[in-house]
C-alpha cells in the first residue's frame, strides 16, 4: 500500500494531524478527497438533509479603523487617511435598522447577522442600546452579532476585559457570535494583511470566553491570499484545539478571498483549491458538526457541488450582502433557488436556526 | 476507496473499469442515480488517466458565426433568426476574411466556423469562404460546418454528402465540429427541433466524413426536456458509431442555457448534473480520445472541477463567441492563455496547447 492510500484509509478511521492533512491536501486527487469528505459528512449527518437559514446580513457601519488590506468594504474614519478604499462612510440609524429587520421578518427570517467596522468613537453603550432596541422592537429576532475583532475593539475602547464586554452585550440581547474576522489565525499573516485587527490569540480568547458564557459561535477562514498551506492547516488546528475544550462552535465557514478593489494584488483561489480546502476541513475538524458552503464567493453551481465535498449547510439567504459584493463578486439566491439546488443534489432542504436545530 | 466503493454499491462498475471492460447502459443509469458524486468523478478519472494521463488540452482558436439566419429555428436556440428579421445578419466573404486578417498576428491555429441554415446562400458561398480564409491564412486549420450544416449545404448544391464533403475539403475544410447532435432521440427532436436533421442522419454524415478521413467531434445538448435514458441512448449511439469508424476526436456535453429561447424559464443546469454528465460521458465513451469541458457554457469554476471528473480539454481562448452568450451565458468572452494554464496547473494537471487534431503546438 502506498503512503497515500494508507493515509486515505486512516483519514476515515481516526483523527488526522495537521501534517497528515497537509499531505492529503498536496497528494490526494480532488475526487478522492471528495469521497473521503463526503463519507465523513454522511457519517456525521446520516440523514440526507442540507440546512440553510433565512437571515439578513446587516452591516451597521462601514467606518473602520482597521483598514485591512484584503477589505474593499471599509471607509476610513477621516478622509486624510483614506487608504485603498473608495467607499463612502455610513452609520445606520435605528429607523434604517428597524426597516431592514421588518423586511427580514416579512421574508420569514428570524435572525440577523449584525456586523460592522471598528468604529473609532462609538461607546459600548451604543452597542448595548442597538441590541436592546432590536430586542424591544422585535423580540422574536435572534441577534447573531459582533465578530471577535469588534468585541476586542470594544473592550479596548471601553477599557474593560472581554468577559465583561460580552456579559454586558449578552444582557442587552446578544444571542450568538459570528465567526468573522478570523481570516487566517496566524499572526505572521495578520501582521501583513490586518495589522490593526485582533490577533489570533485575541480572536480565540473571545470565542473561548463566549463559549464559557454559554454562547454558540461559528468560525470562518478566509483563504487564498498570502497564507501558506501550512498556515491554513495551523488555522484548522487552533480551531480544533479550542473546540476540544469548549464545544461551542456550531459551524465552520471557509471562503475564498476576493481581491478586486482591495490592496492585495493576488490571483483569487480557484474552485479546485476551494473544494480541496473544504474537504480537508471536513476531515480535520472532526469536532465541529457543520460545514457551510459559500455560495456568496463560489456561486450557486459550486455551492451545490460543495455538498459533496464536506459541506452540509447552504449558509444563509443573506437578503443583502455588501462586503463580498464590494470586492466585485455578486451572486444572488432566493430561498426557492437554494431549495431547488439542494433538492436537485439529492438532499432534503431544511430551514434551521443559528444553533442548527431544524425549523 | 474499496470501502467507499462497496458502500456506494459501485464496486462492480469499478471492477469493469479496471479490467478495461465496457460499462453498459444500465451501469450508466446506476451512475446517474448514485448520490455519491465524487466517487463518479473518481471512477471517470481512472479512464481519463488511462487515456490522457495528466494532460489537459486547450486550443488557441478563433470563432466565426457567419450567419444567424436559420430555417430550423429550434426551440432551444437563442441565436437563429428568420431571414429579414431584426438582428438577423449574414457576413460577406470579405467580412469573414477581414475578421481573419484582424487577428493575423495572433498565434491562432484553428478557425471554428458554424452558422444557421441559411435558405439561399449558394453552395459556392461555403466553398469560397473556405478558399478565401486559406488564401488569407494558409496554415490555419478550418474546423467548420456541423453535420446539420453539411447536410443543408449538400441539399443546396444538389449533391450527395460525400461529394459535398469532397468539395469542401478541396476548398480548405480540415475537420467538422460536433454541433447539431443535440439529443438524438426522435421524441426530443420532434418536440424541440422538428425541422432539424434526424439523429440517425447526423450520425451518417459523421460516419461518411470519418470514412473519408475527416475527423469530427460530437456534442450533446443536455438540461432541457430530455430524460436520463435519452442521454444514455445518445451516448450509446455515439459509442457504437465510433467503434465502426474511429473518426470522433472529442465529445462535448453542452449545458443548455434557456434565456432568450422558446424554452426560457428552464433553470440553468446544476453543477452536480454538469459534473455527472462529464464523468458518465467519460465512462461510457471509452473509445473517444477526448472529453471537453466547454468553459464558455459551464463557467470557469465548474470547467476546472470537470478536469477531476473525466474531462481533459478546456477548449480555448475564444473571442466573439455568440451562440451561448445570446442565450444568457454570463461567462467572460475570452480567457487568456495564462489564465487557462493557471486553472489547469492549479487543478494538478499539465496544460498542453494543441492544434485541432490534438497535436501539441
Amino acid at each position: 500500500m502506498t503512503d497515500l492510500s494508507l493515509m486515505m484509509e486512516q483519514a476515515l478511521a481516526r483523527r488526522i494531524s495537521k501534517e497528515e492533512a497537509l499531505f492529503l491536501y498536496k497528494n490526494a486527487e480532488l475526487a478522492a478527497l471528495g469521497c473521503l469528505a463526503h463519507a465523513r459528512r454522511m457519517a456525521m449527518h446520516s440523514t440526507p438533509i442540507v440546512t440553510y437559514i433565512i437571515d439578513r446580513n446587516i452591516n451597521y457601519t462601514n467606518i473602520c479603523i482597521s483598514g485591512c488590506k484584503f477589505c474593499a468594504y471599509y471607509a476610513a474614519p477621516s478622509s486624510e487617511c483614506q487608504g485603498h478604499s473608495k467607499q463612502r462612510p455610513f452609520l445606520l440609524s435605528k429607523e434604517e435598522l428597524a426597516q431592514k429587520i421588518r423586511e427580514t421578518l416579512k421574508l420569514e427570517g428570524r435572525q440577523i447577522l449584525l456586523q460592522g467596522g471598528l468604529h473609532p468613537d462609538l461607546p459600548l453603550s451604543y452597542y448595548e442600546d442597538m441590541l436592546s432596541f432590536i430586542k424591544r422592537e422585535f423580540p422574536e429576532i435572534h441577534c447573531h452579532a459582533f465578530s471577535p475583532p469588534e468585541i476586542v475593539h470594544l473592550a479596548k475602547l471601553s477599557h474593560l476585559d472581554i468577559q465583561t464586554v460580552l456579559k454586558r452585550l449578552i444582557s442587552a440581547g446578544l444571542d450568538s457570535i459570528p465567526g468573522g474576522g478570523a481570516e487566517i489565525l496566524v499572526d505572521r499573516v495578520r501582521e501583513r494583511i490586518a495589522p490593526r485587527k485582533a490577533t489570533a490569540k485575541e480572536w480565540l480568547e473571545v470565542m473561548e470566553t463566549a463559549h464559557g458564557l454559554g454562547l454558540k459561535t461559528t468560525a470562518t477562514m478566509m483563504f487564498g491570499h498570502i497564507e501558506t498551506l501550512e498556515e491554513r492547516m495551523e488555522h484548522l488546528q487552533v480551531l480544533r484545539d479550542l473546540q476540544d475544550r469548549t464545544h461551542g462552535f456550531t459551524a465552520f465557514i471557509p471562503w475564498t478571498f476576493q481581491p478586486q478593489n482591495t490592496a492585495l494584488d493576488v490571483q483569487p483561489a480557484t474552485a479546485h483549491e476551494y473544494l480541496r480546502t473544504l474537504a480537508i476541513s471536513r476531515l480535520f475538524l472532526d469536532n465541529i458538526p457543520n460545514i457551510q458552503a459559500s455560495w456568496v464567493t463560489q456561486g450557486p453551481k459550486m455551492a451545490q457541488i460543495s455538498l459533496f465535498f464536506g459541506a452540509n449547510d447552504f449558509g444563509s439567504t443573506m437578503i443583502e450582502e455588501n462586503v463580498v459584493a464590494a470586492a466585485g463578486v455578486s451572486h444572488r439566491l432566493s430561498e426557492q433557488e437554494i431549495q431547488r439546488l439542494i433538492k436537485n443534489a439529492g438532499f432534503e432542504p431544511r430551514r434551521r436556526r443559528m444553533d442548527y436545530t431544524l425549523l | 476507496m474499496n470501502t467507499i466503493l462497496k458502500q456506494a454499491g459501485l464496486h462492480d462498475i469499478y471492477a469493469k473499469i479496471e479490467a478495461g471492460e465496457r460499462i453498459s447502459a444500465e451501469d450508466a443509469e446506476r451512475l446517474y442515480a448514485s448520490p455519491f458524486l465524487p466517487l463518479i468523478g473518481w471512477l471517470a478519472s481512472r479512464v481519463r488517466e488511462r487515456i490522457n494521463g495528466k494532460k489537459t488540452w486547450y486550443i488557441y482558436n478563433q470563432h466565426i458565426n457567419y450567419s444567424n439566419v436559420c430555417t430550423n429555428l429550434c426551440k432551444f436556440c437563442a441565436f437563429g433568426k428568420e431571414k429579414g428579421a431584426p438582428l438577423s445578419y449574414e457576413m460577406s466573404i470579405e467580412e469573414i476574411v477581414s475578421r481573419i486578417r484582424e487577428r493575423k498576428d495572433e498565434p491562432i491555429t484553428e478557425v471554428h466556423i458554424v452558422g444557421g441554415l441559411h435558405p439561399d446562400l449558394p453552395y459556392n458561398y461555403y466553398l469560397e469562404m473556405l478558399r478565401a480564409i486559406k488564401r488569407e491564412r494558409p496554415e490555419i486549420h478550418i474546423q467548420a460546418f456541423t453535420c446539420v450544416e453539411i447536410a443543408h449545404i449538400a441539399k443546396i448544391g444538389g449533391k450527395s454528402i460525400e461529394d459535398t464533403l469532397k468539395d469542401l475539403v478541396e476548398a480548405g475544410l480540415g475537420s467538422i465540429p460536433g454541433g447539431g447532435a443535440e439529443v438524438f432521440s426522435p421524441r426530443i427532436r420532434e418536440r424541440l427541433c422538428p425541422n432539424k436533421l434526424p439523429g440517425k442522419d447526423w450520425i451518417e454524415v459523421a460516419k461518411t466524413a470519418h470514412k473519408m478521413g475527416i475527423h469530427t467531434n460530437a456534442t450533446m445538448l443536455y438540461g432541457h426536456i430530455e430524460t436520463i435514458q435519452e442521454r444514455i441512448e445518445h451516448l450509446m449511439a455515439l459509442r457504437e458509431a465510433q467503434d465502426e469508424t474511429k473518426g470522433f476526436l472529442c465529445f462535448i456535453p453542452l449545458a443548455f442555457h434557456s434565456k432568450n429561447t422558446q424554452l426560457e424559464g428552464i433553470s440553468q443546469t446544476d453543477g452536480v448534473d454538469d459534473l455527472k454528465t462529464i464523468a458518465i460521458s467519460r465512462l461510457v465513451l471509452d473509445n473517444f480520445p477526448h472529453i471537453k469541458a466547454y468553459w464558455v457554457m459551464l463557467g470557469q469554476k465548474v470547467a476546472q472541477i470537470a478536469l477531476s471528473f473525466g474531462a481533459d480539454d478546456l477548449d480555448g481562448t475564444i473571442l466573439e463567441e455568440k451562440i451561448t452568450h445570446m442565450a444568457g451565458a454570463e461567462t467572460a468572452q475570452a480567457m487568456s492563455r495564462a489564465e487557462i494554464e493557471r486553472l489547469i496547473r492549479n487543478a494538478g494537471f499539465e496544460p498542453v496547447e494543441r492544434d485541432t487534431l490534438y497535436r501539441p503546438v
